[in-house]
């Protein structure tokens, strides 16, 4: 047994926010000089019932309705602002600011199932099989998977989205003519993930495992299989390191990092960190260095550091209120993060 | 662990009188809300903010078992519903016609993060009385929806003699004896017979006369669905049962639709009550054996090309 000092403890940074619902997304938008200080993101947490709450503790908080009552289903972050799907079908932008921004509708009003934002200003959604793609300047082009697109995510670079899907995934150019590429791998498909430098595509599957693809860089090469098991349950969170050598995932009573340096986990063991007796739901990676934010289902949250694996607490084991949402601001200095059952809280480094 | 949402599974051949019933549950003044999970939208009378469309998607597991099959659709929306607890009571299903009820069943075993948050409280099947018979011969679905059931809706007894009536019972039974049957006309019938039954309280199984449990040993075809029942009167040995179940269910799962039963355990005062999809089981310990109530242990067991002479002596040499 594993007899480690219990961690140094950082609670008493924590500014506990009242959510009130479960938080599906935890982000941090853009500055404005209104709801925060000035050249400060803005946290802000999207929740089950259809809002968004932006600002911390300190700033003053600002509610935006974006769904109503139909629900928030799916949200993600790009560019300073925070990208929803309803239950409504509706697809919204939300600035820092709290202003809402209608970027698309579902045509038969269905549950958004999942949501992708690049860098780049495009965004994309799915309602079953039914994936819509939208470019900077608004353009939709639709495509059809074999079955409903569990899971979507832009290439770094270029405008390529990644669906996963029953069987497999599709690689897909929206505004070329290029034939979808077709990466198979049999089971149900989940969540997709694109590296940072493009090469590697990462699912999580429904039978509690990863499958990665390692894309030919040039025709005369083959895509290449990484199949990551022995997870306990599914992995529902991914985070890559900000050099994107390293991969942290949820789904086991620690945060797996499968290292992605050269040509990829293939052969090699994955890192544990932050062994408990609890589940790792949500993980984040630091933007600047190799510390990850780990949630557990029992509602703890530890920071543990890859290089030597020590822990610090963010927050005790809390009944009922498993870890949903974590994120890091930019300079890596704030992280907030959202539980099951309404509770969220902003923790400040201490300098 | 108590706290789990009741999920209530409607199935029923084309025509029989599904949408009838859930509308009936749902304009009924009974103070619930529920989620609705549809396949087509637009049937349904009643305005509700929770009405989600489902695709019916089935997912084999990839672990090698071909009957191991799961509703993918199904995963993601309860998964999607339970972001939203408080905002309703209970979820019901209702499924196409021509669905199998079997991958709807195993989600709820299959996948924890399902099995975690909700319960299959019963599968509820409406059957069309004038129909049913001639369904059963040509339409398989027809009959693995019986076969699957906890509670039958015999519905449109208006349009048939008692005599029809009493042999399409009769034919219900051979299939699944172990189910609630409820007579209709136009579905109506209380609420409560259909909604939270706990359905896997399987007190049914010991209603269930003696006699009747001989019945249908008579001559089947191979890959006709049957049904058999078992009666130890007393104990079994759970040493001795567990592994056998297992076995049984590992090797013939593909052919087993239902299995369940309510067992008196050797020096167990709670009585242990089991259910099983296929080759997937799960049993618990529930409330005391009463005063009075004789301790007896019941096995029900549906399904094709059952070998009924070894199912019968392998649950008898369990006995305590």
């Amino acid at each position: 047994m594993n007899l480690s000092p219990p961690p140094v403890s950082l609670t008493q940074h924590v500014a506990s926010l009242e959510a009130g619902e479960h938080v599906i997304a935890a982000a941090w938008l853009g500055a404005t000089p209104a709801l925060a200080t000035p050249a400060l993101e803005t946290p802000a947490l999207a929740l089950s019932g259809g809002a968004v709450m932006l600002g911390g503790a300190s700033a003053a908080q600002v509610r935006a309705e974006v769904h109503d009552d139909a629900g928030l289903m799916v949200a993600t972050v790009a560019n300073g602002h925070l990208f929803t799907g309803g239950g409504d079908g509706r697809i919204c932008s939300v600035a820092a600011d709290g202003r809402v921004t209608e970027l698309a509708r579902d045509a038969k009003g269905g549950w958004i199932d999942a949501i992708a934002a690049s860098a780049n200003g495009a965004v994309a959604f799915s309602v079953g099989k039914r994936v819509t793609a939208r470019d900077a300047k608004g353009h939709l082009k639709t495509f059809e998977t074999p079955s409903t697109a569990q899971g979507l995510a832009f290439a770094p670079k270029g405008y390529r989205l990644a669906m996963a899907h029953y069987n497999g995934a599709t690689l897909w150019f929206p505004n070329t003519e290029t034939p979808p590429q077709f990466l198979e791998w049999k089971g149900a498909h989940l969540d997709a993930s694109f590296s940072a430098d493009g090469r590697f595509v990462v699912t999580s599957m429904q039978e509690n495992a990863l499958h990665g693809w390692r894309l030919a860089s040039k025709p005369t090469e083959k895509v290449a299989h990484m199949r990551m098991s022995g997870y306990p349950a599914k992995t529902r969170s991914f985070s890559w390191s900000h050099d994107g050598s390293w991969l942290a995932t949820s789904g086991a009573e620690a945060v797996i990092i499968w290292p992605f340096q050269g040509d990829g986990p293939m052969g090699k063991a994955p890192r544990e960190c932050g062994v408990r007796r609890s589940k790792v739901t949500q993980v984040a990676f630091h933007p600047g260095a190799y510390v990850i934010a780990a949630g557990y289902e029992d509602g703890c949250i530890l920071l543990l550091r890859l290089t030597d694996a020590s822990e610090l607490l963010a927050r005790p084991a809390i009944k009922d209120s498993a870890v949903t949402a974590i994120s890091w601001d930019k300079a890596g200095k704030r992280l907030i993060f959202g539980c099951e059952d309404g509770q969220a809280g902003l923790l400040t480094l201490p300098a | 662990m108590s706290g789990k949402i009741p999920v209530t599974v409607l199935t029923g051949y084309l025509g029989a009188g599904k949408t009838t019933l859930l509308n009936r549950i749902l304009s009924e003044p009974h103070g619930k809300k529920y989620a609705v999970i549809v396949n087509e939208f637009g049937e349904i009378g009643i305005d509700n903010d929770l009405v989600v469309g489902a695709d019916e998607e089935v997912f084999e597991m990839n672990n090698g078992c071909i009957c191991c099959t799961v509703r993918g659709d199904l995963i993601r929306i309860i998964d999607g519903l339970m972001k939203r607890k408080g905002k309703f009571d209970a979820i019901i299903v209702e499924t196409t016609g021509l669905a199998d009820p079997a991958p709807v069943a195993q989600t709820f075993f299959m996948d924890q993060d399902v099995g975690e948050r909700a319960r299959l409280d019963a599968v509820v099947t409406v059957a069309d009385a004038r129909w049913l018979l001639e369904r059963l011969v040509d339409a398989p679905e027809a009959k693995n929806q019986i076969a699957f059931a906890d509670v039958i809706v015999l519905n449109k007894i208006d349009l048939v003699t008692p005599a029809e009536l009493e042999t399409v019972e009769a034919r219900i039974r051979t299939l699944n004896p172990a189910a609630k049957l409820h007579r209709t006309t136009k579905c109506a019938l209380p609420i409560a017979d259909v909604m939270d039954r706990n359905a896997f309280d399987l007190d049914r199984i010991l209603e269930i006369e003696p006699d009747f449990l001989e019945q249908g040993h008579h001559h089947h075809h191979a890959d006709d669905i049957r049904s058999m029942s078992f009666e130890i009167k007393g104990d079994v040995d759970p040493d001795k049962f567990m592994p056998w179940i297992q076995d049984l269910t590992q090797v013939q799962g593909p052919d087993i639709l239902r299995c369940k039963g309510i067992l008196a355990f050797k020096n167990e005062p709670r009585r242990f009550v089991f259910q099983g999809v296929h080759m997937l089981l799960d049993g618990d310990l529930q409330r005391d054996w009463h005063d009075g109530e004789t301790r007896v242990s019941r096995a029900v067991f549906i399904g094709r090309n059952l070998d009924r002479d070894a199912i019968r002596k392998g649950f008898f040499a369990t006995a305590a």
